[in-house]
């Protein structure tokens, strides 16, 4: 029979601080999962991605505004939480970065990191309406 | 390590030699006023060196692209020098590959400015 999730549980400010914060959080969870160095690495980057979209897109930059980061560590996989207090958005909405129109712009390169360095990645809507970004990484055994 | 970045002019190119993280609140800020700097300056020839780059975002990236755009919409050129494993994986995730013109030799990415 499958344990128990083990669960942890941050809440951080909107400030610009909080993105090395939680990308280093995610790195030192990853690394106690048992995830390798490489892995390791694109987890943190895809925490850093995840909590910088909440702190600029989201959260507006604004500080009262909090930003929840949950990780789930289940026997399979690493599922990561990023949930902010913002107005939300559907994944669908992101411009690929990759097309010939959207290459030289701003917009969508977090999104493809992420979807790129995890296994899943999903945006829901948070029961406060933000946005939730969950994504997970499977162990390889 | 934060980011650190040093200018120096090879005939009429500006290297800028960087370290560290080019990442939203670190090095991006940074790189854009380097890049504009330069332009301002004249400098129209630019060759980024990425050797002491160890970890960059998608903000990061923004502005590599930016730099890239707005030498170009000045009739300069800017180029990249020394990507990392990581770095490089990130520029083919994100197909910006296709987009720099990118070198592993500091010589031969200076001539390529007279090519």
């Amino acid at each position: 029979m499958p344990s128990k999730a083990q669960r942890i549980e941050v809440i951080l400010e909107t400030l610009i601080e909080s993105i090395a914060l939680a990308e280093e959080l995610g790195v030192r969870v990853a690394a106690a999962a048992g995830f390798g160095e490489d892995d390791q690495y694109k987890i943190g980057l895809s925490v850093h991605e995840g909590v910088m979209n909440a702190y600029q897109y989201g959260n507006r930059e604004q500080r009262d505004r909090k930003i929840h980061l949950i990780f789930e560590l289940h026997d399979d996989k690493l599922v990561i939480h990023v949930v902010d207090q913002g107005a939300g958005f559907r994944l669908a909405d992101v411009p690929d970065p990759r097309h010939d129109e959207n290459v030289l712009e701003d917009s969508g390169r977090g999104v493809l990191l992420m979807k790129a360095f995890m296994d899943e990645v999903e945006v829901l809507s948070s029961a406060a309406g933000g946005a939730e970004v969950v994504m997970a990484k499977r162990h390889k055994r | 390590m934060s980011f650190k970045a040093t200018s120096r002019v090879v005939g009429d190119v500006t290297v800028i030699d960087m370290d560290g993280r080019i990442t939203l609140g670190e090095g991006s800020a940074l790189l854009r006023d380097l890049v504009l700097q330069n332009l301002s300056q004249g400098h129209k020839k630019i060759v980024l060196n990425l050797a002491g780059i160890n970890y960059i975002d998608s903000s990061g990236l923004g502005e590599l692209v930016s730099g890239y755009r707005l030498m170009k919409s000045e009739d300069g050129e800017l180029k990249l020098l020394n990507l990392n494993k990581k770095v490089t994986d990130l520029l083919q995730i994100t197909q910006l590959y296709t987009v720099f013109d990118i070198h592993s030799q500091e010589a031969q990415a200076i001539a390529s400015f007279h090519s």
